[in-house]
């Protein structure tokens, strides 16, 4: 079996005993206000540097190109609330525009 | 019924995406197999995006696990939270845990009555479940057919998803200062570190903010 694949099942394995340890265990565990702001803030600072890290890179080198029209659209469509297809379409779109007109 | 058809109706929006993500997989050189594995066992939009994008920027297996469980454990804590609300055993409990993710809880916490919260996390759930599942095997059948994909702006739909789960987390000055701390630093120090390092060692920033 290839690296990938066992990456895949093992991900897939653990995402889902995290779910069901969750439906699991008694409130009272994570009560505590530490681990309550730890826990709102994980979420934060990891899809913050995923956006770092697959807008502004190529392999790791820090890179400006068409993805930063791209998001920044999708940055004024959340300030507009706008409704969620409309913030990746309007992303995917602008981005892609970009890029072909470079060309 | 309202409910149902609200539900619904979020199920069909979030579950489209999942044409983004089976495009997204397969054009970051993973199989249609493996596209469709990932969304129905690990099925959490943003743990299978992180996931695909750590490996496909050269990362280890071992970091792109760690990052997406990370992100994953977010549904464990409103696995707690819906567990308190639907009190399930057996075979329930574990069909119940499978769609415990941002938008069950989301939609089932923002009702009135007891009622309408377990029929709007079992429709939320469900309807996302399906559509989730089904526009991911579309899309990735269908980004074998599209070429070059940055032509068609699937470089940017995980990141712009990820803007969108984000933003409403950023009500609070703190949470704001945090995301913005976390995005510098991962970009500081990318050049220097192996992939998936800069992604994984933002939850130190997180336990260092969250701390006092």
């Amino acid at each position: 079996m290839s690296t990938q694949w066992i990456a895949v099942i093992t991900t897939s394995l653990l995402c889902y005993i995290t779910k069901y340890i969750g439906h699991s265990i008694p409130e009272s565990w994570l009560a505590h206000p530490r681990v309550q702001r730890i826990t709102a803030l994980i979420p934060i600072v990891l899809l913050s540097s995923l956006v770092a890290m697959q807008a502004f890179t190529i392999k790791t080198k820090f890179v400006l190109d068409h993805r930063l029209a791209g998001i920044a659209v999708a940055i004024v469509a959340l300030k507009l609330k706008a409704p969620f297809p409309v913030v990746v379409i309007g992303a995917m779109a602008t981005s892609a525009i970009v890029y072909r007109l470079k060309i | 019924m309202s409910v149902k058809r609200d539900s619904l109706s979020v199920g069909l929006a979030v579950g489209a995406a999942g044409t983004a993500f089976g495009a997204v997989a397969v054009a970051d050189h993973f199989s249609v197999l493996q596209a469709c594995v990932l969304s129905l066992v690990l099925f959490s939009g943003a743990s299978q995006f992180s996931f695909v994008a750590v490996m496909s920027a050269g990362g280890s297996g071992l970091s792109a696990i760690i990052t997406a469980t990370f992100l994953g454990s977010r549904n464990g804590l409103y696995g707690v939270r819906m567990a308190s609300l639907l009190k399930l055993k057996g075979w329930r409990k574990a069909v119940a845990a499978q769609i415990t993710i941002d938008e069950s809880t989301g939609v089932a916490i923002a009702q009135n009555n007891e009622t309408d919260q377990r029929i709007a996390f079992w429709y939320t759930g469900f309807g996302v479940y399906v559509f989730w599942n089904l526009f991911t095997f579309l899309g990735a059948i269908g980004a074998k057919a599209i070429g070059d994909t940055s032509a068609w702006g699937l470089d940017v739909a995980s990141p712009a998803i990820f803007c969108a789960v984000l933003a409403p987390r950023l009500k609070e000055k703190k949470m704001l200062f945090t995301c913005i701390l976390a995005f510098v630093w991962a970009l500081s120090i990318t050049q220097v570190v192996p992939a998936g390092v800069p992604i994984i060692t933002t939850v130190a920033i997180a336990a260092f903010v969250g701390w006092k």
